[in-house]
């Protein structure tokens, strides 16, 4: 019955990821790392994981979750579930309701949901930045480790994360890639863990 | 004549799955070239669907990722489900899609046999431990261009700050959050116009009020 529960998880976080991408982490949240099949710090790994591998990054997880958890056919019964609500609701919308999202219910639904979508990346941040900085803990009163050069780290990533490079076809200047960023990450947190950390200590 | 119908029939029938095909080759390209998912899937799909093949115009496309963006599911997969299901029904909509989540199915399926071990590596788990701080940067950038492009009314900010607390407070899906904030929406327009509708209804009454008076006292004049 695990097959069903993949499916039926991940046919509701299709159903609810508004806005693609990163709006799904909330939903792998409460969703996934609730039923145990993923842990907090896995998820991270695997967002810079999906960054650095082609195809989305809703697929990825999905075909993850479901290998880990169910094999082949768990990985297909997550990715089956994931794709259903898009397949069937964007077909009747291409076929039927091109002037669906113009309804002024529809759209005043969306008025809601969108800010509450950014509401809920936000704790995602939120939640996800309170434990790698205070290491493992899993309520605010058990804060021993403060890993400080995490912080350091954060700052220096979110400069470098704002140049922006000219680009050779247009005049316009554009954003390094996140492939680069998560390189340069890989290659600092050698750095700083495995060199500078043991010599502080 | 029956045997020419028949040929036609057939020569559609062919055509058909050389169209299929072309579907499902074109979006298994994309899937394949795509790091990142999302939004840098939109570029290619753009490039490869609007300028190459021409099944689409620019605006057309604007409009696909318009709806896309506010409909549920992954942007790539709604996109590639739209064009699919334009080009041939349903069992275009099968295969672009099919063919978008091929490539990152098998390559994350390869990979899942040996990411443990090969996040156990020490030096690797270093490595790790800055990438998980970049993907922080990557999260707080997403959520700023997103609230950026947002209305920012006092409306939206006290549904952002709602969910926010909901989620500090409470451990109940955050299903039930976008549930409430849709209500909450729909609601809040609902108020909104209603309260339009008796001014302007008001505003009317007034003014065919004054037209009363103006046409009263005119007669009175006269």
């Amino acid at each position: 019955m695990i097959y069903l529960k993949l499916f039926y998880t991940f046919l509701k976080i299709g159903l609810f990821t508004i806005g693609g991408g990163y709006a799904m982490i909330p939903l792998i949240n409460s969703e996934v790392i609730a039923n145990g099949w993923m842990t907090q710090e896995m998820l991270i790994d695997f967002i810079a994981i999906s960054e650095s591998t082609p195809g989305a990054f809703a697929i990825n997880v999905a075909t993850f979750v479901g290998v880990s958890t169910g094999g082949f056919f768990g990985a297909v019964c997550t990715t089956l579930g994931l794709v259903t609500p898009s397949l069937i609701i964007i077909f009747l919308i291409a076929k039927y309701f091109n002037k669906l999202t113009e309804k002024p219910l529809v759209k005043s639904a969306f008025f809601g949901l969108r800010p509450a979508v950014i509401g809920l990346i936000t704790y995602a941040f939120l939640s996800l930045a309170l434990q790698i900085v205070f290491t493992n803990v899993g309520n605010l009163s058990e804060i021993k480790n403060t890993d400080w050069l995490a912080i350091i780290l954060f700052a220096i990533m979110f400069f470098i994360s704002k140049i922006k490079i000219p680009n050779k076809k247009s005049d316009k200047k554009t954003k390094l890639h996140p492939i680069f960023l998560i390189i340069l990450a890989g290659i600092l947190g050698m750095l700083v863990y495995g060199v500078i950390e043991p010599a502080l200590l | 004549m029956n045997r020419k119908t028949k040929k036609t029939e057939s020569h559609d029938k062919t055509g058909r799955l050389k169209e299929l095909w072309v579907l499902f080759y074109t979006f298994l390209k994309i899937g394949i070239v795509c790091f990142g998912g999302g939004y840098a899937m939109i570029g290619l799909i753009e490039r490869e669907v609007v300028e190459k093949k021409k099944w689409l115009s620019s605006e057309e496309m604007l409009d696909i990722i318009a709806i896309a963006e506010s409909t549920p599911g992954p942007i790539s997969i709604n996109t590639s489900t739209y064009i699919g299901t334009k080009r041939c029904g349903f069992s275009g909509a099968l295969c672009s899609t099919f063919g978008v989540v091929l490539p990152s199915f098998l390559i994350i399926f390869a990979i899942s046999f040996f990411l443990e071990e090969f996040l156990n590596q020490v030096w690797i788990a270093y490595a790790f431990k800055g990438i998980r701080v970049a993907v922080l940067v990557l999260i707080l950038n997403a959520v700023v261009n997103m609230f950026k492009k947002s209305e920012k009314s006092v409306f939206a900010i006290c549904v952002a700050l709602f969910t926010i607390c909901m989620c500090f407070l409470t451990s109940l899906s955050v299903i039930y959050f976008l549930l409430i904030s849709a209500a909450a929406g729909i609601i809040y327009n609902f108020i909104i116009r209603a309260v339009k509708h008796t001014r302007a209804a008001k505003n009317l009454q007034t003014s065919t009020d004054n037209a009363e008076t103006e046409n009263k006292t005119e007669e009175e004049e006269k």
